[in-house]
């Protein structure tokens, strides 16, 4: 486990002031279909420091890409954000803007200077007939419009520079470069107008395990060089606690605990997060018996008047079956589980 | 190798090194690539010619497996519809087409082949003495400029509504269109063609009946004929069009609602990139590669004709060159015309399969 991983700030789950970049409130997401409309989100709340690697964490199902299509305002019908905000903290001092209200032009404005994304599957994610260098380049002077041809292009090698693919490449197209080097390419390519914020979608699935530690390394590394923030999406709970400041643990739509990873590491509070905790194998320790979790997420169409997690949790109670639990302040993180309400756990 | 770069910093010699080489490696791979382009354009161009030989070669063979005397038939045709004997070059001519028993196969070819470097194509049986050539110059312009201009149209046209539908699948601009247009282009051309030359030109007279252009007029390029033409062309151009646009039309939705899901075009959002250059530049432009191959074929067809436009409107191509042919058995004009069109086909194919090259960079990889 790299250091700087644990070195993770161990402060209020929710921090609001200047130091915000972007402050999520109340977001929910519903997938419009034919019949009843289905919440892939509910309720999501957080803030994200400057310079924060937030990683949300889940399985599939559990609204993680849903969250951050929502965030970006990527979303296609029929996903439709019902309620909430998601306000975004200009470097500046400049008044915040709510993401989710911006009108498309403004919105165009600040895509990828102060807001960009890096997609799941590097190969679907750049456009197979250009080159890799005019990739850069279309972005750099869409937004830069008093930059040159030339300056754009020799921008988008140094780029490249950047995430150790040689200059030359930048005239290659996607599928003449090797699967690590695409993945790479978008991340540099996520960078190309400084933002202040990057969201990563499962950058690290489509490599081996060798390419993903260099990727997470140079994503942290680049982190220190330019100070932006990032939302890291994956499924892979393993991975963010040696990437992420913080981690939000998501389940059936909601945020069920929000945490520093050294937190999650070494105290989960909900039961579900100590169960995706223990679903991966110490590397430094003697090999045990893993614990998985039984059963599967819940059909989100049609979700138990209680805790979602209820029907798969080892402390269930009473309580559980009726009442929903809501993400409540715990010293400093966050969680929503009835084991830690007030009177039953001091 | 030295630094040439004006960084600093502990990277920085590093990464002069890295330039340095990164300038080799990029001259070295332009030149990579523009040779892998080349090998494979020669290796296309090398099977073309050979389809073209054999294009030529089959005509050759095709008249002599006709039983009996193919050429001896045509020359007493020829005799009866004239009611002179032949001029002996002539009868040289109609020998090397379609066989002179005397000479042996392989001298026949080599006559063949003498005969269509010099673009002679035989003489018509029906317009004797007119050479086959003759009559083939004389309908390809109309032909050219009535299908070829209608082809290019309705492939812009239907590509350019099919982007326009397929890129918000299930608006209602799609809702209505894409269903009429499938029924449209459903409806039998020829019942389109008869249905407008009837209304537009019997009933209510808007346009002549047939033709391609006024018979009181002396072909020239000046203003008045010029613009007898247009009068003559618009009825069976649109009835082209209005038939041909809902394919391609149809054809670059489907595609374009694939592409539009794609991630790159997502990404391409995501960069803030103008909602017209994400939607041509990205979703368009890689929806309309299969959409391309369909439009260079239907290019080379273009010089085959509309046989039904041409028949239904009289209208002087080579579609209605080889009808008239096809009715009097008027077997040099077939001939030519096929010869004709077998290699505008294999041409057209062979630019499709050039340009496509240079559209889709994956192609050129060697296999």
């Amino acid at each position: 486990m790299t250091t700087t991983a644990l070195t993770a700030r161990n402060d209020a789950a929710r921090p609001v002031g200047s130091d915000t970049v972007l402050d999520v409130d109340g977001l929910c997401v519903e997938y419009a279909g034919a019949g009843e409309p289905v919440r892939a989100c509910t309720d999501v709340t957080f803030a994200l420091r400057r310079g924060e690697i937030l990683g949300i964490v889940g399985e599939s199902g559990s609204g993680k890409s849903t969250l951050i299509t929502a965030l970006t305002r990527l979303q296609r019908p029929p996903a439709v954000t019902t309620a909430g905000r998601v306000l975004f903290h200009p470097q500046d001092g400049e008044e915040p803007v709510d993401l989710v209200r911006l009108t498309p032009r403004k919105l165009r404005a600040l895509r990828w200077t102060s807001l960009s994304i890096v997609l799941q599957s590097a190969m679907d994610a750049l456009n197979p007939v250009m080159r890799l260098g005019a990739q850069f380049v279309d972005a750099l002077r869409e937004h830069d419009r008093s930059m040159s041809h030339t300056a754009a292009w020799e921008e988008a090698r140094r780029l490249l520079g950047l995430v150790g693919i040689s200059a030359d490449r930048a005239r290659s197209y996607p599928h003449e470069l090797s699967g690590g080097m695409r993945q790479r390419a978008t991340i540099a390519l996520a960078l190309a107008c400084r933002p202040e914020l990057v969201v990563m979608d499962e950058p690290t699935t489509a490599v081996d395990v060798v390419m993903q530690r260099q990727i997470l390394a140079q994503v942290l590394r680049l982190r220190r060089e330019f100070g932006f923030a990032v939302v890291f999406v994956t499924h892979d709970l393993s991975l963010l606690l040696e990437l992420a400041d913080r981690i939000a643990v998501m389940y059936a739509g909601r945020i069920v605990e929000l945490a520093s990873a050294t937190d999650v590491y070494r105290t989960p509070m909900h039961p579900y997060t100590r169960g995706l905790r223990d679903s991966f194998p110490p590397l430094h320790a003697p090999v045990t018996r893993l614990e998985g979790i039984p059963g599967s997420p819940p059909d989100l169409r049609a979700l138990p008047s209680g805790c979602p997690f209820a029907d798969r949790c080892p402390a269930v109670m009473e309580r559980c079956r009726t009442e929903l639990p809501l993400l409540e302040p715990h010293g400093g993180r966050s969680v929503a589980c009835h084991l830690h309400d007030e009177g039953i756990r001091p | 190798m030295t630094a040439t770069t004006g960084a600093t910093g502990p990277a920085a010699a590093a990464t002069g090194a890295v330039e340095t080489s990164a300038r080799h490696d990029r001259n070295r791979d332009r030149k990579r690539s523009g040779r892998r382009k080349g090998a494979f354009l020669a290796r296309r161009l090398g099977f073309y010619l050979v389809a073209g030989w054999s294009a030529i070669t089959l005509n050759f063979v095709i008249p002599r497996l006709m039983p009996g005397d193919p050429s001896a038939a045509i020359i007493d045709q020829l005799e009866r519809v004239s009611g002179q004997a032949l001029p002996p070059a002539t009868l040289v001519s109609i020998q090397g087409l379609f066989g002179n028993p005397d000479d042996s196969l392989f001298e026949q070819y080599i006559a063949y082949l003498g005969q269509l470097a010099r673009f002679d194509l035989g003489l018509s049986i029906v317009n004797f003495p007119v050479p086959v050539a003759e009559l083939v110059a004389a309908g390809l312009p109309w032909t050219l400029l009535l299908v070829g201009t209608t082809t290019v149209l309705s492939f812009i046209l239907g590509t350019a509504l099919g982007v326009a539908a397929g890129w918000r699948a299930g608006s209602r601009f799609d809702a209505i269109l894409t269903p009429l247009t499938t029924f449209l282009s459903s409806v039998p051309y020829f019942w389109v063609a008869l249905l407008a030359l009837w209304l537009f030109g019997f009933l209510w007279g808007w346009f002549p009946l047939s033709g391609g252009y006024d018979p009181n007029l002396v072909i020239a390029f000046e203003p008045a004929f010029i613009g007898s033409v247009l009068q003559y062309g618009i009825l069976p151009a649109a009835t082209i069009v209005f038939s041909a646009f809902g394919g391609w039309m149809l054809g670059m939705r489907n595609m374009t609602v694939t592409t539009v899901r794609e991630d790159y075009v997502l990404l391409a959002q995501a960069k803030g990139l103008s909602p017209a250059r994400v939607r041509w530049r990205y979703a368009a432009r890689n929806a309309m590669l299969p959409q391309f191959t369909g439009f260079a074929m239907a290019l080379g067809g273009v010089v085959g004709g509309a046989l039904l436009t041409e028949i239904v409107f009289s209208y002087p191509g080579i579609g209605y060159l080889l009808f008239s042919a096809l009715q009097k058995r008027d077997y040099p004009v077939m001939q030519g015309v096929f010869l004709l069109v077998t290699l505008t086909v294999l041409l057209a194919n062979l630019i499709a399969d050039s340009v496509y090259v240079w559209l889709d960079p994956r192609v050129r990889e060697e296999k």
